[in-house]
């Protein structure tokens, strides 16, 4: 098994319960993930996509549900809405939920790119949207960066 | 995880090297960190237990294989929080033309 490209961790002073809640609820996304909303029923198979807030016909990233238990552990496949009918050119995205003394510790690892993929705009985004997650749950403010639509990487 | 600890994990050569190593390269295992570095074993475990406490290297598991991997998570809070939005513009400008200077002097 090829091993994991990227693995972020933050800790963030709040619930289990509430992390989950703020991966899932667009009020919150909108804020901390670039001005989108995740949106599926989070069932295991259901399709999920991540769209505009303002304007659900942009979607940058769509995929499939792998496993969903809340409040600790969420795994979606990963990838261009185009390549939805082509497994192959999706990657993985895990979500690990974990109470760390009075905290939470929030665990994403993003893996199973096809070979040669360019991660760097991956590395570039994660790092920026779980910081101003952790912000945004401690303080009730997101860092300014991630409020606007990205325009994403040229093609 | 409050900011003073991640600049004290970053104020030593020896960890900035190890951090290197894993941008360079990602998701390493002690064997592999410890390959032609001229420090013990030891040392480079005490480096890396910094590292992570300061949340700045994030292990997991794969199998038998303990993998370390460079969290850029703090560094990025960092850089909100002096960087404004309106600045990161003309700090790129300058980063670039820097490169663009040492490269021409590096040939």
């Amino acid at each position: 098994m090829d091993k994991p490209k990227v693995v972020y961790v933050t800790y963030i002073n709040n619930t289990p319960e509430k992390v989950w809640n703020a991966l899932l609820d667009g009020e919150m996304t909108k804020l901390y993930w670039g001005h989108s909303r995740n949106v599926s029923d989070w069932k295991v198979g259901s399709p999920w996509r991540h769209e505009d807030y303002a304007d659900p016909s942009l979607v940058d990233v769509a995929g499939k549900v792998v496993e969903s238990s809340p409040p600790r552990r969420l795994v979606l496949t990963w990838g261009k809405p185009a390549d939805a009918g082509n497994p192959a050119k999706h990657s993985r995205v895990t979500f690990e939920i974990e109470p760390f003394f009075d905290a939470v510790k929030l665990t994403v690892i993003h893996d199973e790119f096809e070979p040669g993929f360019d991660i760097t705009a991956i590395a570039q985004g994660w790092p920026g949207i779980l910081s101003s997650l952790k912000t945004l749950m401690e303080t009730g403010r997101p860092m300014s960066m991630t409020t606007r639509r990205w325009a994403g990487p040229p093609n | 995880m409050d900011m003073a600890n991640v600049f004290k994990a970053l104020a030593d050569p020896n960890r900035m090297r190890l951090l290197d190593r894993l941008h360079a390269n990602n998701g390493q295992t002690l064997s592999e960190l410890c390959k032609d570095l001229d420090m013990s074993r030891q040392a480079i475990t005490k480096h890396l237990i910094l590292l992570e406490r300061a949340n700045l290297l994030v292990t997991i598991w794969r199998g038998r294989e303990k993998l370390h991997y460079l969290n850029p998570v703090p560094i990025a809070e960092i850089y909100e929080r002096w960087i404004g939005k309106y600045e990161r513009h003309q700090l790129r400008m300058l980063h670039d033309l820097k490169r663009a200077l040492e490269g021409e002097h590096h040939g």
